[in-house]
């Protein structure tokens, strides 16, 4: 049996009904705790590790030891959470906004200060220039 | 003997979310061949097996595909846990079955949409995504992502859901059942849709055994086959009977995927009554040496997984058979007789996934 008031009673129920979409830029957007937004870093809490950089599945992340320097692609990070568990001191996070377009691609950097030497110590009996 | 002439259909098109191209030899208005060309956006991703890990290769496996990424995941998973003999806990194969299905709903739901679109039937087109939208919500509660999951890895899950949350997501799946009833019931009766969709693109039941037609294609030409039935990770412990129709139509492809969403709905009320407490992961040591064929069964059909491992970290060769690929030669047989104002419908009745085809 076909006919077409099953549709048209929907249609005229809509009517009544709130709109569906979320009006995003008037009313901000829904979340939940675990959307994934973007990558941060608490820079006080990095101690270059570099794990996260190993980690990454796409080479979003470069980690410079001897400058101190924590850096992040994010028009390459895929948010896929491999940072966030690698970190041992929890300085990364997963937040739930979306990272903020860009015209350029640019390299998000930070610059994390150095808690322990960064050069390895020398064995004794080796010159500097060969370690 | 009519002229003939070729008209290029594709690889841009209105109909068409993906590209592929195909030639139509027309003989006045009827379709007497089509001619593919597949390979607009071939991206290599078999290849990158040997730069990425097995494990990292998960994430690229979910990404051949928007639409039924977290199933293409679950099928590498599966290929490499059998060659590394690894126990996953069943609590995490429970976790997979409710997201594959999740997926199931949401993927038969905008394909419904992308059909009544196809014909002209707008408002229909924004009800269904309306609908396929609170399933997508479920997705970035329980995941954190709303089409890339990432949900998946070697040896178990990421992600587990707490019973509260379980409960809740249940009660609104009932919410979501509700609303997807009104839709389902225009799929069923409406005048419009049983007269574009009626004996428009007929596979023969012969033909789609012959050609090889994969998931509810082959369903719609009355074969009941059905990956699902080979009950691999938590489906054994489901019961369900694949959905046949007879009548070989577009009519009748629409109407499997309408009732697939239902039987979706009900897999996923016996996963959370069977679900159990208990790990979701265990701990993968050494590498895959060996090779395996894991096939598993997506929204559009079975995809087949062959991974190869050589016991490095990288895997030798990864070769993925998609549904969309299994189901065009089916299509070229559909269109040949057809009328050239059928096409469109006809090409969208095989839920054509362009990115899965050419990876």
């Amino acid at each position: 049996m076909s006919d077409i008031l099953t549709m048209c009673k929907i249609v005229l129920s809509s009517l009544r009904k709130k709109t569906a979409c979320q009006m995003y830029p008037v009313k901000p957007a829904k979340f939940y705790k675990n959307s994934r937004g973007h990558i941060a870093l608490e820079p006080a809490k990095c101690i270059l590790c570099t794990l996260c950089a190993k980690r990454c599945p796409t080479g979003a992340i470069e980690v410079d030891r001897t400058k101190g320097v924590w850096q992040i692609n994010r028009f390459k990070c895929i948010l896929c959470n491999e940072c966030v568990h690698s970190c041992r001191p929890v300085a990364l996070s997963m937040e739930n906004q979306y990272a903020a377009p860009s015209a350029n691609k640019d390299i998000e950097t930070h610059n994390v200060e150095i808690k322990k030497p960064a050069a390895k110590p020398v064995a004794p009996g080796e010159s500097a220039e060969n370690s | 003997m009519a002229n003939r002439t070729i008209i290029p259909f594709g690889p841009q098109h209105p109909v068409l979310p993906e590209p592929i191209h195909l030639d139509l030899v027309l003989e006045d208005e009827k379709v007497v061949e089509a001619i593919p060309n597949v390979g607009f956006v071939h991206r290599g991703l078999e290849l990158l097996c040997q730069k990425k890990s097995f494990q990292d290769m998960v994430l690229v496996a979910e990404r051949i595909c928007g639409i039924c990424s977290l199933i293409h995941g679950v099928g590498f998973v599966q290929g490499i846990e059998k060659v590394m003999n690894l126990e996953v806990p069943e609590r995490a194969l429970f976790l997979r079955v409710f997201w594959g299905e999740l997926s199931r709903i949401h993927s038969h739901i905008l394909w419904l949409g992308l059909a009544a679109d196809a014909i002209g039937f707008e408002s229909l087109f924004m009800h269904s995504w309306r609908v396929r939208e609170m399933v997508l919500d479920i997705f970035e509660e329980t995941t954190g992502g709303r089409v890339i999951f990432d949900a998946v890895k070697v040896g178990g899950v990421r992600k587990d859901i707490s019973k509260e949350t379980f409960t809740r997501i249940m009660k609104q799946l009932d919410k979501v059942e509700e609303e997807y009833k009104q839709i389902a019931e225009v799929f069923i009766k409406d005048f419009t849709i049983i007269h574009r969709w009626s004996n428009v693109g007929v596979l023969s039941k012969e033909n789609a055994a012959k050609l090889g037609a994969v998931g509810p294609t082959l369903r719609a030409s009355g074969i009941k086959s059905d990956t699902r039935m080979l009950k691999y990770g938590a489906y054994e412990k489901i019961d369900f009977e694949p959905i046949v129709e007879h009548t070989c139509d577009c009519y009748a492809r629409s109407l499997v995927r309408v009732k697939e969403v239902y039987q979706s709905f009900d897999i996923i009320r016996q996963c959370y009554n069977k679900i159990s407490e208990g790990e979701i992961e265990t701990k993968v040591t050494g590498f895959p040496t060996g090779e395996f064929f894991s096939r598993v069964e997506q929204p559009r059909g079975e995809v087949i997984y062959y991974v190869k491992g050589n016991g490095t970290k990288f895997l030798d060769r990864f070769r993925v058979r998609t549904p969309t690929f299994a189901n065009i030669p089916p299509l070229l047989q559909m269109l040949a007789g057809c009328d050239l104002a059928d096409v469109p419908a006809i090409i969208i009745s095989i839920d054509p996934c362009i990115s899965c085809t050419e990876r």
